[in-house]
């Protein structure tokens, strides 16, 4: 199976992405210029943390109009897992290709700091090796990080079961307290109809080594790559 | 031709930056302020050979698909000669 990790001008966390994959998972991963557009040979899409173009305009903003786009939106279509981490996840509502939009944090802080999600939902094929009901801990660090989608939208996560992490307390209990940007129903993050494209804030690939101050991060790579071996053995 | 485009955020969407700037114009001194909201205003030079109802199209959809995002901000467009 083969990981590509896109780079746009201003992306920062491309480089843990690859590491994580290639040292962690264990396979193949190249890095995609924002300007390439063949996607061809590919499992997985990670959309990096970072300030992709500067966060000029609104975050994320400006990347959806890079060529590669138009490759992750038909590689979604065919059902193609990506994966968008912090500013990826800002690209991916920016693109449509995900509900909803992340605006400034309300205490208006970049805020830097280990939290907990909870996680709402193992199906999908980035959570199903998870258990629900889990707490992970994670890494954020974002200044627009404070989902917010219209009451539809939000009726709609809710039914289809596409609200896939939830910001919550050591002990699992969703408290506004717990939630670090003001998001909409604590939402860390959610997931397409299709559920196959998924957007979080949390950092799941800094998260990956104990000497970063947690692991939980693997089991989001490892749910992954148990989806692929599957497909392929299909 | 010049097109002026301005983008609010939605009625409802949290604006704590115009909270802050209001926190802060009050301790000046200034009262009876009900609300701050902060916004964006672009000015676009088009090429003189475009008429004014294209000129306006043009705007418009520029807001539409890339200055503003309708989730979660509402444009609005003047164009001018």
């Amino acid at each position: 199976m083969k990981f590509g990790v896109i780079v746009f001008p201003g992306s920062n966390c491309d480089h843990d992405a690859y590491h994580v994959i290639s040292k962690h998972v264990g396979q193949p991963v190249s890095f995609i210029w924002h300007k390439e557009t063949d996607l061809s040979g590919y499992d997985a899409i990670i959309i990096p943390g970072g300030f992709s173009y500067g966060d000029y305009l609104r975050a994320g903003a400006l990347a959806r109009f890079s060529p590669v786009m138009s490759s992750v939106r038909e590689f979604a279509a065919r059902g193609g897992f990506v994966l968008g981490i912090c500013n990826g996840f800002q690209i991916l509502c920016e693109a449509g290709l995900l509900p909803g939009a992340l605006i400034r944090n309300r205490n208006l802080h970049f805020v830097c700091a280990h939290i907990n999600v909870l996680v709402e939902t193992t199906d999908t094929p980035f959570t199903n090796e998870l258990t629900r009901g889990a707490v992970l801990r994670l890494p954020i660090a974002h200044a627009e990080g404070n989902y917010t989608c219209d009451d539809a939208t939000l009726a709609e996560l809710q039914r289809e079961d596409r609200i896939v992490f939830r910001y919550c307390d050591d002990a699992g209990h969703i408290t506004d307290k717990a939630n670090p940007n003001g998001a909409r129903d604590s939402i860390a993050g959610i997931c397409n109809r299709a559920r196959n494209v998924i957007g979080l804030m949390p950092h799941p690939e800094r998260a990956c080594e104990d000497l970063l101050g947690s692991s939980d991060g693997r089991g989001i790579f490892h749910s992954l790559t148990a989806t692929l071996v599957h497909a392929q053995e299909r | 031709m010049k097109a002026k485009v301005y983008v609010t955020l939605k009625a409802g969407v949290l604006d704590p930056q115009g909270k802050a700037i209001q926190h802060s114009v009050e301790l000046l001194g200034y009262g009876g302020i009900a609300d701050i909201r902060q916004g964006k205003y672009f000015e676009i030079a088009l090429d003189d050979s475009i008429d004014q109802e294209h000129a306006r199209a043009a705007a418009e959809r520029m807001a539409r698909e890339v200055l503003a995002n309708p989730i979660i901000e509402d444009y609005r467009v003047e164009v001018e000669a």
